[in-house]
């Protein structure tokens, strides 16, 4: 099931000359991992070859991963419907680098790519309308990264004096609880104390 | 005579509005009664689901799908569990994935009646709503017997179905089959022929195949657009790959294409259904997989057996690992490709879980779609377009 992916893989590595940096399938989906520079250029490639035809773009989103340096990834998810296959395609961003909008190769990256901007802050570069879009308006913050709260910083209500809604900070009655349900025999390192006998084995540096 | 300069309109439309679907709010530049521009402002409904979940365990996530398009409540569930079996490498028993499709399908016909339905009031036309909404009742009273739930059932789990069908419920189903085709047909008789529905819809808002793939259209959409791409025939999950059913076309791309393709799409669930009716008949054995880890014991097994109920709260409080890993996974729900884009790092809880909505691409196109038309025919595109706000502000 796997061979036609890692073929196909092969031949976009071949043909793009250095433009994928990364080519692997895991559980029968094909991965490319490309430089932001050269991301237009493999996008246009994917969508015209006669071997590829990735003629839709499904889906754009951001991951994060904080305790990396370039902590974003933008996914693009490609659909052929030609050849019946799906690409995956991730670059790599930080909070200041744009990436260059995917707008003139597919009209659909639009809302895709604002949307990534509204959620995790990642800038793309020549988007034609880079707003918010599914958060408030005026809001700050993007909110899924992962040192955002999940609480928000504001909470709004309808004030009925000043006759209009207010935003003020978040009040919590109760301290946002957040369980480690994980289990103490395969996750936590617990020891417990004084149990000089498990020291040795456990070795603990 | 001089000139005179025109200057355009900008109007609200929405966010409160009988037309919009749900809460949209549309900034509509016009000229007279031509629209030139119109912006999209969504986010009214958004929830964040993808944060929600990322704090919550495999399994609590599983309701948060049915808020999403509260109009096709299994399919999004049935996206998201198989993109969690694929991750944890199972597969539903035989039975599980044959209950699966035939709610799959129930849920099918529940939103194309809706959508239909409400169609055509935004073109003016009231029977038909009061007509199909008796039928989904009757349907949502399938999802009440198996899962509790009219409509948020949270039925669909990670490796099969929550439990099994009732006594008698198949029997109840021919019978209900039997009824809704008449029922189908006197739609039909209603719309089809309609001289003031076919004056609203028909040539308005028409999209190009190459349109069609450039705005990521999907699901009705794309077929009425004469592209013939189903993802139960082209990437078959569950056991769709034994289903005998056919794909409509559209030839011509407007509205009331996209409103014939999803009358047949109908005709073809009901025959879904019948086959998976008679395959149910046949096929026993457990409705989801039987690993201990992963799906808990039976309540009966419980009151006698110490290690059914560790097993029992072990994943009612942690939950079970995925190993890590990334997938795209996606079904052919009733408007379109929903996809979920999980990625695991090998906890209990998922890192990140991206909800690919159809609606969201296809509102998108809206602009598009009604650029130089009237502003009636907004309305009319709007209910073509089968938007539902839960899923596209997530």
């Amino acid at each position: 099931m796997d061979q036609p992916l890692k073929e196909l893989g092969d031949h976009i590595v071949q043909a793009t000359a250095g433009a994928v940096t990364n080519c692997s399938v895991r559980l029968g989906e094909l991965m490319l991992e490309c430089p932001p520079g050269k991301l237009l250029a493999l996008l246009a490639f994917l969508r015209d070859d006669p071997k590829c035809l990735f003629k839709q773009l499904i889906d754009i989103c951001g991951v994060d991963w904080p305790e990396r340096e370039k902590r974003f990834d933008v996914v693009y998810n490609l659909l052929s419907l030609k050849n019946n296959q799906r690409i995956r395609i991730k670059v790599m961003t930080d909070e200041s680098t744009p990436v260059p909008s995917a707008a003139p190769v597919y009209s659909a990256a639009g809302w895709f790519e604002r949307e990534t901007y509204d959620l995790y802050g990642v800038w793309f570069s020549d988007h034609p309308d880079l707003r918010r879009i599914l958060t408030d308006y005026g809001f700050e913050g993007h909110p899924l990264r992962k040192d955002f709260p999940l609480t928000g910083f504001v909470e709004l209500r309808w004030d009925d004096v000043q006759k209009r809604v207010v935003y003020e900070p978040v009040k919590l009655t109760q301290e946002f609880r957040r369980f480690d349900f994980l289990s103490p025999w395969e996750g936590a390192q617990q020891v417990l104390p004084g149990d000089e006998k498990a020291q040795p084995a456990a070795k603990t540096s | 005579m001089s000139d005179v300069e025109i200057k355009t309109l900008t109007m609200n439309f929405g966010p409160q509005h009988p037309a919009a679907h749900g809460v949209l709010r549309l900034v509509v530049e016009m000229d007279g009664e031509i629209v030139e521009r119109c912006d999209p402002h969504i986010g009214l409904l958004h929830r964040g689901t993808e944060k929600l979940i990322e704090y919550k365990s495999y399994l609590q996530a599983v309701p948060y799908f049915d808020r999403l398009d509260y109009v096709s409540p299994m399919n999004q569930e049935h996206a998201y569990a198989l993109a969690v079996e694929k991750l944890l490498g199972i597969t539903a028993p035989e039975r599980g994935q044959y209950i699966r499709v035939l709610f799959a399908e129930i849920t099918r016909i529940l939103n194309h009646l809706l959508n239909v339905t409400t169609f055509a009031m935004d073109t003016g036309a009231l029977t038909p709503p009061l007509w199909g909404f008796e039928q989904r009742e009757l349907l949502m009273e399938y999802y009440e017997q198996v899962s509790g739930s009219r409509m948020h059932a949270a039925y669909f789990r990670p490796g099969g179905v929550h439990q099994d069908l009732p006594d008698g419920m198949l029997d109840s189903m021919d019978g209900w089959i039997k009824q809704f085709i008449p029922f189908l047909k006197d739609i039909e008789k209603l719309l089809n022929d309609n001289r003031i529905f076919r004056q609203r819809t028909v040539d308005i808002g028409v999209v190009s195949a190459e349109q069609a793939l450039d705005w990521g259209f999907s699901g009705p959409l794309i077929r009425a657009s004469g592209i013939p791409w189903d993802l139960r025939k082209s990437q078959p999950y569950d056991v769709y790959d034994r289903m005998d059913f056919d794909i409509p076309l559209g030839k011509t791309g407007d509205c009331f294409a996209r409103y014939l393709v999803r009358i047949e799409e109908m005709y073809q669930s009901v025959r879904i259904m019948e086959q998976c009716i008679t395959a149910l008949r046949k096929v026993g054995g457990p409705v989801r997989v039987d690993d201990r880890k992963l799906s808990p014991p039976r309540r009966g097994e419980m009151k006698g057996s110490m290690e059914a109920l560790i097993h029992h709260f072990k994943l009612y409080t942690e939950g079970y690992k995925v190993p890590a890993g990334e997938t795209y996974t996606a079904v052919e729900a009733p408007k379109g490709e929903f996809g979920v884009y999980l990625v695991s790092d090998g906890t209990n809880k998922p890192y990140r879980c991206k909800i690919r909505a159809p609606g969201f691409p296809h509102l998108q196109a809206l602009e598009m779609m009604t650029k130089g038309h009237q502003l009636a025919d907004m309305s009319a595109n709007i209910g073509s377009l089968d938007i539902v706000f839960g899923e596209i502000d997530r």
